[in-house]
């Protein structure tokens, strides 16, 4: 601030040499952010904690995790389940202002954390809460922030890798926070694998005060209305996913692609012009900006594979795509392919598995 | 009450290009328009301020033909509209982002009265992030509330809101107080079509265009490449699988065939998948008898 900037704006390459400074140089370790609400453990901070093991081992650290919660009983399992996911150590903050996931209380005490035991990378979940907290603590430390990474790594000279998306899901984009630290990243749910559990594995706990009572927080939550299970869209960890897309040609035929969900227990979704075009409701969309999946069989029906569609499904099992365009992007990355009309071919195969199963289910 | 109702103009397709040297996207040609997302905010404010009286303002940073969002923006009911345009922020990322816009943000208040809700859509379609509201609500001290799908209570006499938050697996009901940062949620509402006396204030409206300093932007170092510590190094696109998919002939075979033979080839190539939908299929029969 003392000193009078040049009077020229960064171009180019420029700050791609950072160096780190020497304040940051202790900062070491990988944290995740255990996400646990009412009780139970987002699945996606065990695959964070997968990810964050490959670091660690990778950088020769310690992997932890951080759980914070409103009571001891209360984050207990996550702690246990935390150390069975991967961790080496775990850092919990415990106060009853911590009951609910609030912005104020959950930013203070991951910050408080980070600038006490200083990690070198922490990972957060790319989930409304894990969003709503990341940007708060990477702006409290004035550090870098990737959000919604597909890949992580170590690059040859120690610093953190991390590539995603970018510009609507049509390029992807490695990121470096070379000068500050921690390094900070955010990952979607499914877009990483989990973790072998193992068992009764237990570690060092650390315990941190939150130094903040409930008269300091000004938001309050008056209620929690849960959703009901039979509503809600559960994409993200089906294991059959059936999806449409504009090959369906009307919303009237996206039905098809129900019927055929129905007769394999399967979820249902589409690509994001459904979306947009109101033939699905939001939540049922599949890609960079809507859902990640991870199935054993996903059925791709009229969906010509655009890169914000690819990085949502390229951890299935088996792909299958239907397709009349036979240099459709998504043959790119589908296993199986059906060079036909998605309009013609779904019927087809719902009538034919509906067949299939009837038949051997009264044989069996 | 004042309401502010930060937008982003963002390409309209996906044809962008990386410059070669700079990596740096090259925007040159690409239609624009305002990022969807935030036209859930805007209108939300355009409600709040039907019902409470008081103006919108419209604010953006980005290069000078982000005008034309701006002006896109008072066609639906914008009373002013703020262009934050300097050079000294390009290839600003969400930190040096939120930076220039709190600063713009506290200009704002000095000269147009302080906003008791700034608005934000919950993430932009380009950049994808949904930091930056955030970031705005830290630097400024605003109680920050994302993911609201619906504001159910504002009492601007006793400066509190009560919003609905789209939560993991649930919707939680919020009370805090003004002045708050709100990211709105898709669906939360439709953005109306302006009036026609709306389209032509807006024809002729002067945009507040402010440069770093006119935004009383002293330390540039925050802004732009030099203020962003997280250093984009490669943009690429991805590699294609060496094997492409593996075509089901259909030569000559009718649609019953073809759907026999994906069926037959993809219970050889993952036999458990038919021992799956086979129990299911048998709880699907249970119920059918269960419900008579």
């Amino acid at each position: 601030m003392a000193e009078a900037p040049k009077a020229k704006p960064a171009a180019g390459r420029a700050g791609t040499k950072k160096e780190l400074p020497d304040h940051f140089k202790a900062y070491k370790h990988v944290w995740v952010a255990i996400e646990c609400e009412h009780g139970a453990v987002h699945p996606v901070s065990f695959e964070l904690l997968c990810e964050g093991r490959k670091l660690a081992d990778k950088r020769g650290v310690e992997l932890a995790g951080v759980v914070m919660g409103g009571s001891e009983d209360a984050i207990a399992e996550a702690v246990a389940q935390t150390f069975e996911y991967g961790a080496d150590v775990v850092y919990t903050v415990v106060d009853p202002v911590l009951t609910h996931y609030r912005n104020e209380p959950y930013t203070k005490a991951m910050t408080d954390l980070v600038n006490t035991y200083q990690p070198e990378i922490l990972l957060l979940g790319a989930t409304n809460l894990g969003r709503d907290l990341a940007g708060s603590v990477a702006t409290t430390l004035l550090t870098g922030l990737t959000a919604d990474c597909t890949e992580l790594a170590i690059d040859d000279e120690g610093s953190l890798a991390a590539t995603r998306p970018t510009f609507g899901g049509s390029l992807l984009c490695t990121i470096f926070t070379l000068n500050y630290r921690p390094q900070m990243a955010t990952v979607r749910p499914r877009v990483m694998s989990m973790p072998e559990r193992q068992e009764g594995k237990r570690g060092k706990v650390i315990s941190h005060p939150l130094g903040m009572g409930e008269d300091d927080v000004v938001t309050k939550v008056l209620q929690f209305v849960a959703d009901r299970e039979t509503d809600k869209a559960q994409l993200p960890y089906a294991d059959i996913v059936v999806a449409g897309g504009l090959g369906l040609r009307s919303a009237e035929n996206f039905q098809l692609v129900k019927n055929l969900a129905a007769v394999l227990g399967a979820e249902y979704g589409g690509s994001r012009p459904l979306v947009q075009k109101g033939w699905i409701s939001a939540d049922r969309q599949i890609g960079q900006t809507g859902k990640t999946i991870r199935p054993k069989l996903y059925i791709a029906a009229g969906i010509s594979g655009a890169i914000q569609h690819r990085v949502g499904v390229e951890g299935a099992d088996l792909i299958v795509a239907i397709n009349t365009d036979a240099n459709a992007p998504i043959m790119d990355f589908a296993n199986l392919a059906i060079i036909a009309d998605a309009v013609q071919v779904l019927p087809a195969l719902t009538e034919a598995f509906r067949k299939h199963l009837s038949v051997n289910r009264m044989a069996g | 009450m004042h309401i502010v109702v930060c937008v982003k103009q963002v390409p309209d397709s996906a044809q962008i290009r990386v410059h070669p040297v700079t990596n740096t996207i090259m925007r040159q040609g690409v239609p624009t328009i305002i990022n969807p997302y935030d036209l859930f905010a805007l209108e939300e404010a355009l409600r709040l301020r039907d019902k409470f009286g008081g103006e919108v303002t419209v604010l953006t940073m980005g290069p000078p033909m982000a005008e034309d969002s701006l002006r896109k923006a008072m066609t639906f009911g914008a009373d002013r509209a703020v262009l934050l345009t300097d050079r000294f922020f390009a290839g600003s990322d969400t930190l040096a982002t939120s930076f220039a816009l709190a600063e713009a943000l506290k200009k704002i208040g000095t000269d147009f009265g302080e906003p008791s809700i700034v608005f934000t859509g919950k993430q932009t379609i380009d950049g994808d992030t949904a930091q930056v509201g955030p970031g705005i609500a830290k630097r400024l001290k605003l109680n920050q509330l994302t993911y609201v799908a619906k504001i159910s209570d504002l009492d601007p006499d006793r400066e509190t809101i009560t919003v609905e938050r789209r939560a993991e697996g649930g919707i939680q009901v919020l009370e805090t107080r003004l002045p708050v940062l709100v990211t709105m949620l898709e669906g939360s509402n439709e953005i109306r079509r302006g009036s026609l006396e709306d389209a032509l204030r807006a024809a002729k409206a002067d945009v507040v265009k402010w440069s770093a300093a006119d935004a009383g932007i002293e330390d540039l170092t925050k802004c732009g490449l030099r203020g962003s510590p997280t250093i984009v190094k490669k943009i690429f696109s991805p590699d294609p699988r060496s094997e492409k998919a593996h075509p089901i002939d259909t030569t000559d075979l009718s649609m019953d065939d073809i759907a026999q033979a994906l069926m037959d080839e993809l219970f050889q190539r993952q036999p458990e998948l038919e021992g799956e939908f086979l129990r299911f299929a048998a709880t699907q029969f249970g119920q059918e008898v269960g419900h008579g």
